[in-house]
């Protein structure tokens, strides 16, 4: 598969011809090592492994990854102009990343589980989350805007890699379902994703993640979206090393794809995946892909890199290719792509109105929902509160008639 | 009623609690065959097997953090930190994650670990292995800490942890592991509510409130107090978060002074918060400061000086000297 580098031979001049090759494939052309299939002239190549995966695609499949990626950046487009409004506090735009998330999240079976960060949004849409509620978060009036319970999908977690841990916790519970249930359960087997990045790599909880994983064989898949920057520190500060290659160190396949390529990206998550149940034990993915924006509307990318940098990546454009394969092939004709412009604006207009309408919650929730069971603190707390509010129930009426009275 | 030591108790309280719920599991560095370093999880590998008492690689935020994720999944895992000083590489799971989760989720999702943390000096350890962190915990909401005194709490606070639906520590007293007590494994009796405290025994000059391992040592200096004709009352807390200020304020007013002993540090510590409470509540019942007997601002000390920094039955008379001098 051409999935790893050699192991480092320490017999002298080797380590360094060795370290020379890994610094190259961390930050440049990693082709030699990578799964590509659909390449960025829209020219679909093969693998020995991933093709077989990649054909299961029907053409209304490739057309609806094209749609989802298209969507999703509409979405953050729409996102980021309601952040530069002040609808929204902040923004996390993923712009660039499409591929590596919509093939990922399409690859997944709604009996599986997904742990994302926080730039998962392209995921989001794959899992059927309200987009609209995902701004909740960004927009200061929740910090969890849906109920993963409906959707598998767990809530965005800022402390990075905190997640993966609770991934492979999940994945071990799986596993103990599958044996409370004997053999004559009908649940389907299910697996995990842990969702992360290049600068979260190298935080503790990766590594213990990846050490408990392994010793348990857990079915859950690493998804690493090397994107290049965390926020201003490029991925060479992270590893020496592709990221990808840091599987073996732990006994688990490691597979670094073209991260820009949504079939290659599909075909190695939906191969992941079902090592995954089959109880073969964990993968880590690197999808190999670029922030083409900045890290969040807060960040100024100019600061550390150049835009010719930029300019090399949009070259490498997952819509673009995937949109040059579906006409080349004749399997989408302009009307498709109207309409999925279309769609697109009507995605953002109805999350544009929606983020107006979120309402600001009320402190009684954050009082309701410290602890499950009740708690003597809380409730104190809560009643002095009542009673301080009520004292100010008079001034508000007065505060509004002089509004009224345009005082 | 059957007698036991705490260290006993507690394994038995787990034997009950996974014979019990078949969602309940533990987890911890050396709780397999080895038992745990203190054999709290004695025998236990052997009776529910290895998925169910489950040896974890050594690393505690590993260990956390994979337990939340088991939680989430439906599962209520015990976890064991093998010393109170090896629980900060998982202070951030706790902090961070495991203490937040039911918020974040606006109350979608609920997180019922236990973590079981054995606490306090007074052991002869080294570095690490004698400290007392429950006020770093306390001040996070979202977890709950009990600690128990006696083999009849230990028994039954475990089980109650595991079945109380909000994240729980359990501060385990190690240098009470071998005190032996009744334990009564028909009901827990008066024990029914593990967020309550305990009035011990009755006085009226002053009260002292303890928790874990200074409860023995509070009802001592009570007991030599007697002597001196003093009557005091003791409370044994059993709760750290929340605290049962109904039951010390109703102390309080009764006695009008207010020790609070415990092995941590008192600045920034439990006593700290407790005294400012009872100032509010009982303001007009106090006949002198609350006085705090604890550790000092100083890195846990070396084995053989702990003497001179844990609170001993001198300590806490020499508070209530003070406090009686008003």
């Amino acid at each position: 598969m051409g999935t790893h580098l050699p192991s480092t031979e320490f017999d002298g001049t080797a380590v360094d011809d060795q370290r020379e090759a890994d610094a190259e494939a961390v930050m440049g052309d990693p082709t030699a090592q990578m799964v590509q299939l659909l390449g960025p002239d829209g020219k679909l190549g093969t693998d020995p492994l991933f093709s077989d995966y990649a054909d299961k695609l029907t053409p209304e499949a490739l057309r609806g990854l094209y749609a989802d990626m298209a969507a999703i950046r509409r979405f953050d487009i729409e996102a980021t102009a309601l952040q530069r409004q002040g609808q929204l506090a902040l923004w996390v735009p993923l712009t660039g990343q499409e591929a590596a998330q919509i093939g990922s999240g399409r690859a997944s079976q709604p009996q599986d589980y997904i742990f994302p960060t926080y730039r998962e949004h392209g995921v989001a849409l794959t899992r059927n989350v309200d987009l609209a509620e995902l701004l909740r978060q960004f927009r200061g009036v929740s910090n969890g805007g849906w109920n993963p319970r409906e959707t598998n999908f767990h809530l965005y977690t800022l402390v990075l890699a905190a997640q993966t841990l609770h991934a492979v916790g999940y994945a071990m519970g799986i596993q103990r379902d599958q044996k409370l249930a004997g053999t004559g359960g009908n649940e389907p087997d299910a697996a995990v994703i842990a969702y992360f990045g290049d600068g979260a790599s190298s935080e503790g909880d990766v590594h213990e993640s990846m050490v408990f994983a392994s010793s348990y064989n857990a079915p859950v898949v690493f998804f690493c979206q090397n994107n290049h920057w965390a926020i201003s520190v490029p991925t060479n500060v992270q590893t020496r090393v592709p990221l990808s290659n840091r599987a073996k160190g732990y006994g688990f396949p490691g597979i670094r794809v073209d991260g820009n390529d949504v079939i290659a990206v599909h075909a190695v998550t939906e191969w992941a995946l079902e090592h995954a149940r089959q109880g073969k034990g964990p993968v880590l993915i690197e999808a190999f892909t670029y922030r083409v924006g900045a890290h969040t509307t807060a960040d100024d990318p100019t600061k550390y890199r150049h835009s010719d940098e930029e300019d090399a990546w949009r070259a490498k454009d997952p819509l673009s290719r995937l949109e040059k394969y579906l006409r080349a092939e004749a399997l989408a004709d302009d009307a498709f792509f109207a309409k999925v412009k279309a769609d697109g604006d009507e995605l953002a207009a109805y999350v544009r109105r929606t983020a107006h309408d979120l309402e600001n919650p009320d402190i009684r929730q954050a009082f309701a929902n410290v602890y499950a069971e009740a708690h003597p603190l809380v409730a104190e707390e809560l009643a002095w509160f009542e009673e301080y509010a009520a004292g100010f129930a008079g001034e508000e009426e007065t505060a509004a008639q002089a509004a009224k009275a345009g005082h | 009623m059957t007698t036991m030591t705490i260290a006993k108790a507690i394994n038995e309280g787990l034997r009950a609690t996974l014979a019990a719920n078949p969602k309940a599991l533990l987890m911890g560095e050396d709780i397999g065959p080895l038992g745990g370093v203190y054999r709290v999880t004695d025998g236990l590998i052997g009776e529910f097997g290895p998925d169910r008492v489950v040896d974890t690689p050594l690393a505690e935020s590993g260990i956390i953090g994979t337990a939340i994720g088991l939680a989430l999944r439906g599962y209520s895992p015990v976890c064991e930190i093998q010393f109170d000083g090896f629980v900060f590489p998982g202070f951030n799971q706790i902090t961070t994650q495991l203490a937040k989760m039911h918020a974040r989720s606006n109350g979608n999702l609920t997180v019922p670990v236990v973590i079981r943390i054995p606490y306090g000096g007074g052991i002869g350890s080294v570095e690490h292995h004698s400290e007392s962190p429950e006020a770093l915990f306390a001040h996070t909401a979202g977890v709950r800490i009990i600690t128990p005194s006696n083999p009849h709490d230990a028994y039954w606070m475990i089980q109650q942890a595991v079945e109380c639906q909000d994240p729980v520590i359990v501060f385990e007293p190690k240098r009470r592991y071998w005190l032996k007590g009744e334990v009564d494994v028909a009901g827990p009796g008066p024990s029914a509510d593990p967020f309550k405290a305990h009035v011990l025994r009755e006085g009226t000059d002053a009260t002292i409130v303890a928790y874990g391992p200074l409860v023995p040592v509070a009802l001592a200096a009570a007991n030599a107090a007697e002597e001196d004709g003093r009557s005091v009352e003791v409370i044994d807390l059993r709760s750290i978060s929340p605290i049962d200020f109904d039951t010390v304020t109703a102390s309080v007013q009764k006695t009008g002074r207010l020790i609070v002993a415990h092995e941590a540090p008192t600045f920034g510590g439990i006593g700290g918060e407790i005294a400012a409470r009872i100032s509010e509540r009982a303001f007009h019942s106090l006949e002198a400061p609350v006085i705090r007997v604890g550790g000092f601002h100083m890195p846990y000390p070396v084995a053989k000086v702990e003497e001179d920094y844990l609170p001993d039955i001198d300590r806490i008379l020499e508070a209530l000297d003070r406090a009686l001098s008003y």
